[in-house]
């Protein structure tokens, strides 16, 4: 039935069945017609009926299908006829709504974003990428939803786009609300009061994101981020991070205490770069046989000598963190369990003992986890180590590391603290045999030699081991020379090359 | 007359968009010359996008003036490879910035004068925003050569580029801005705006390469401060509006709210890179290694800033082919990007058989390979 009800009564009062037939026929053409002027949603008016056999342009309300127009690009100024149509943001099949971005096309210098005037779904693009597209000429097919109800339509041919503002005002208890009609569609969709929304547009107009963000409020959901900063730098501390995974920020859903129509969508993408390098390098990485060793260390003293430390390093131009003494402490204890910078051959026939401590420090950046080294260790002063670091740090935030800081590396700390956390389980880095996670310095209270309950400055080490070359008891050894060190900073002074 | 610089005022933004006519004499023509405290490309440009979007041009232009600290412009649709050298404005600490305009590449700095006339589409003319420009070079110093081209250039002298021009057009408002050298690094321009990148091919909008001068060159008693005052006091008479310029800060949300979230935006590798149009890589390096120079050709697509396609041909043997076709799995997908491709390629070397002979070799490749981005 093509005919709106009323229509159709007054079709079949009046009118002859061949009438009838030549409206269908009026209606099958209409797709290649193209639209002048309009009126809505219609019925005929009685012109149409005395001159029937005239070509008559109009709409009825079908229900079937939608009609299709063709919508020309618009007049761009100063007398440009031709321009490259440079993006297109929408495909055909895609639905769009009014004042929806369809492409960016290019004309000497100026770059124009072409806006839908219908909601509708697109037909058709009548051209491609890098192609000319000429003012006037049909630019994209829509195929408008007529039963939806349109707003009224303007010229769709040369004349200059129409200045008033194209929204439509709405009483809502005696307030006016400004809302597009597609944005009026969405909140009807979702059942929700636009006088609830707040507006961000200008005039408070309520814009499609507002509707969304008012949503998002409603369900807890997690919108769809906005194009990250990725160039941003990660936090500029000068303690570093995770050896994990990195968990993106994200927000606790608040508990919904009504039925929300809920938009939101799955949204997959492939793994690529970066983060494929990471799957293969942890799915080798989760072959070798972990073992865990967890301690607690007394840092009172070296949080004390840092703070003596710390004016003279910055004196030199060198920010001093705790990362240096954990770091040369390593060392040290490398040169008694060489074991722990050793590497295993993939057929597990030769255990390599490396003769450089690099030792790795894991930073989290906005790529995620990279391990640059500092070479070497074994032949450095605290003081450099705490120089090559910031010299890492400003590289790494700066998205600037090359090659040689990012490979080479022989054993790796990754300081978790920084983030939160005491204990952590890491993974260790191929070709690498060990690995430690330090969590962040506590204040709790501790007993002394007298019984005493002292402020003790408190971090928790867990260390991660292959247990095909590495046992338990050099582990734990290796550590507490470790502990040792730093509990008593003045004992590295007795074991310092 | 325009009040020296210590006089101009501060006042509320979002009183003047809220209620147009409050704080202006109330005139048919209105308009209103602003001034931003920052020197950040990033927010500058999120300014314009926050102005184009937001504000209600039916009665009133908007004349924009701004600066920013060193940074590369390119245009909405250019492809930042072809347009300049990477490398160095890495290695300089340079921004990039991708503008939403049209036109071609330039290099910003605090010796050149940025200005942008907001309009109502129907408004838009370049040629009389620029003949504005003119106008207040010329009554500043009645003996500056300066014109404007059909290209909408502005010469000094017939023959050196001192403005280039660009502009968007959305909707309902559109923009034209354009750039005026006073006191440029002319060096560090010349070189940053020359890429040494080979084998692109891209239908991506090219630069047109000009002979630029500064102002002061001509003039050793202009400044960068001169100019705006010249230019804002023309602009103010044409438009029959107050001389008063408006300073804000584009990182006020209270005055222009969501504007932080423009900025963050501009300043996306998604935004930055993702947005070149798709370009082909076709090049060839030699690489010297021990006792032997090797050939290597290279060839990729990038499409949004992401090797769609990539082909390395290399020596035979030189390498083990499985991990060769390793790294071209790898890359493929993965950004062009010199920090992406390394840390992906050492990420790699951590499964690789531990040869140093293997790694210095695969280092040697990788190496060549990050010049190329």
């Amino acid at each position: 039935v093509l005919f709106s009800g009323s229509s159709k009564k007054i079709i079949s009062k009046f009118y002859s069945f061949e009438l009838l037939e030549v409206c269908i026929h009026r209606v099958r053409s209409c797709s290649s017609i193209r639209f002048i002027k309009s009126k809505y949603v219609c019925v005929f008016d009685k012109s149409a009926f005395k001159f029937s056999h005239q070509q008559r342009l109009f709409r009825t309300s079908a229900v079937s299908c939608g009609q299709i127009v063709q919508f020309k690009l618009s007049d761009i100024g100063e007398g440009i006829t031709e321009v490259t149509v440079k993006e297109w943001y929408i495909k055909e099949g895609d639905s769009v709504s009014q004042f929806d971005s369809i492409c960016e096309v290019q004309s000497d210098k100026a770059s124009v974003t072409i806006t839908s005037r219908y909601d509708g779904i697109i037909r058709k693009l009548h051209y491609n990428l890098d192609e000319i597209a000429y003012v006037g000429k049909p630019l994209v097919d829509i195929e408008i939803d007529a039963s939806k109800g349109v707003a009224p339509e303007e010229d769709v041919v040369e004349t200059p786009p129409m200045s008033h503002e194209e929204h439509t005002h709405q009483e809502i208890k005696g307030h006016k609300t400004l809302a597009t009609p597609a944005v009026r569609r969405l909140a009807m969709e979702n059942n929700i009061k636009l006088s609830e929304v707040v507006g961000t547009g200008k005039d408070n107009r309520i814009l499609k994101e507002d509707i969304l963000n008012y949503l998002a409020k409603q369900t807890g959901a997690i919108l769809p981020p906005s194009p990250k900063a990725e160039i941003i730098p990660p936090l500029p501390k000068s303690e570093t991070v995770p050896a994990a995974p990195k968990d993106k920020a994200r927000k606790i859903p608040v508990p919904v205490s009504r039925p929300i129509v809920f938009s939101g969508k799955d949204k997959t993408e492939p793994i690529t770069g970066f983060h494929k390098a990471m799957v293969k390098t942890m799915s080798a990485a989760l072959k070798i046989p972990h073992f865990g060793y967890c301690d607690e260390i007394d840092l009172t003293q070296l949080v004390q000598l840092r703070e003596e430390l710390k004016p003279l390093a910055q004196i030199r131009g060198v920010k001093l963190s705790f990362m240096p003494f954990f770091i040369k402490a390593a060392s040290l204890g490398l040169l008694q369990y060489p074991i722990l910078n050793a590497s295993l051959d993939e057929s597990c026939q030769n255990v390599t003992y490396k003769a450089s401590h690099n030792i790795g420090v894991a930073m989290d950046t906005e790529q995620g986890l990279i391990v640059p080294n500092v070479k070497n260790v074994q032949v450095c002063s605290v003081f450099e180590i705490a120089s090559e670091l910031n010299r890492l740090q400003s590289l790494g935030s700066a998205g600037q590391l090359g090659t040689n800081d990012l490979t080479g590396g022989t054993f790796t700390l990754s300081n978790i603290g920084t983030i939160g956390g005491t204990y952590a389980k890491p993974v260790i880095l191929p070709p690498e045999v060990a690995i430690g996670a330090l969590g962040k310095i506590q204040v709790l209270p501790r007993f002394n030699g007298k019984g005493e309950v002292f402020k003790a400055q408190i971090m928790n080490v867990s260390w991660s081991a292959d247990h095909r070359i590495i046992d338990g008891a050099t582990m734990a050894r290796f550590s507490n020379l470790w502990k040792s060190y730093l509990e008593n900073p003045a004992s590295m002074l007795l074991d310092l090359k | 007359m325009v009040l020296q610089s210590s006089l101009k005022n501060c006042l509320q933004l979002s009183c003047i968009l809220r209620t147009p006519k409050a704080g202006f004499r109330s005139t048919t023509s209105g308009g209103l010359i602003i001034q931003s405290v920052s020197n950040d490309v990033y927010q500058n440009l999120a300014v314009e996008d926050w102005i184009h979007d937001h504000m209600n041009l039916e009665n009133r232009q908007v004349l924009f003036l701004w600066r920013n600290s060193p940074a590369v412009v390119i245009g909405r649709h250019q492809n930042p490879w072809q347009e300049c050298n990477l490398r160095l404005l890495r290695q300089k600490n340079i921004k990039l910035a991708r503008r939403r305009s049209g036109g071609g590449t330039v290099y910003h700095d605090l010796g050149n004068i940025n200005l942008t006339f907001f309009t109502t589409r129907k408004k838009y003319e370049r040629m009389e925003n620029l003949k504005v420009v003119v106008k207040a070079l010329k009554a500043l110093r009645p003996q500056l050569d300066v014109h404007v081209t059909d290209r909408y250039d502005i010469l000094l002298g017939r023959q050196y580029k001192i403005s280039g021009t660009a502009a968007k057009l959305g909707r309902t408002t559109a923009y034209h801005h354009c750039t005026l050298l006073c006191n440029a690094d002319k060096f560090v321009l010349s070189s940053v705006l020359k890429s040494p990148y080979k084998g692109l091919k891209s239908n991506a909008t090219p630069s047109v390469p000009a002979s630029v001068k500064n102002l002061f060159e001509e003039d050793p008693s202009l400044t960068c401060e001169m100019l705006l005052d010249a230019i804002a006091e023309e602009y103010a008479t044409q438009h029959h509006i107050d001389h008063r310029i408006t300073l804000i800060n584009p990182a006020d949300e209270a005055v222009l709210p969501g504007i932080n979230n423009k900025t963050k935006e501009l300043q996306t590798w998604e935004w930055v890179y993702g947005k070149t149009p798709k370009f082909s890589v076709s090049t060839c390096f030699n690489m010297v290694y021990k006792d032997s120079v090797l050939d290597v050709k290279v060839d990729m697509d990038v499409k949004h800033g992401r090797i769609e396609v990539c082909n390395i041909d290399l020596p035979e043997q030189w390498l083990p082919p499985a991990l060769c076709s390793e790294l071209v799995k790898s890359l493929t997908g993965s950004k062009f990007c010199p920090n992406e491709t390394t840390t992906l390629a050492t990420t790699l070397l951590r499964v690789c058989p531990q040869d140093d002979e293997l790694h210095s070799r695969w280092n040697l490749l990788c190496e060549n390979m990050i010049m190329l981005m």
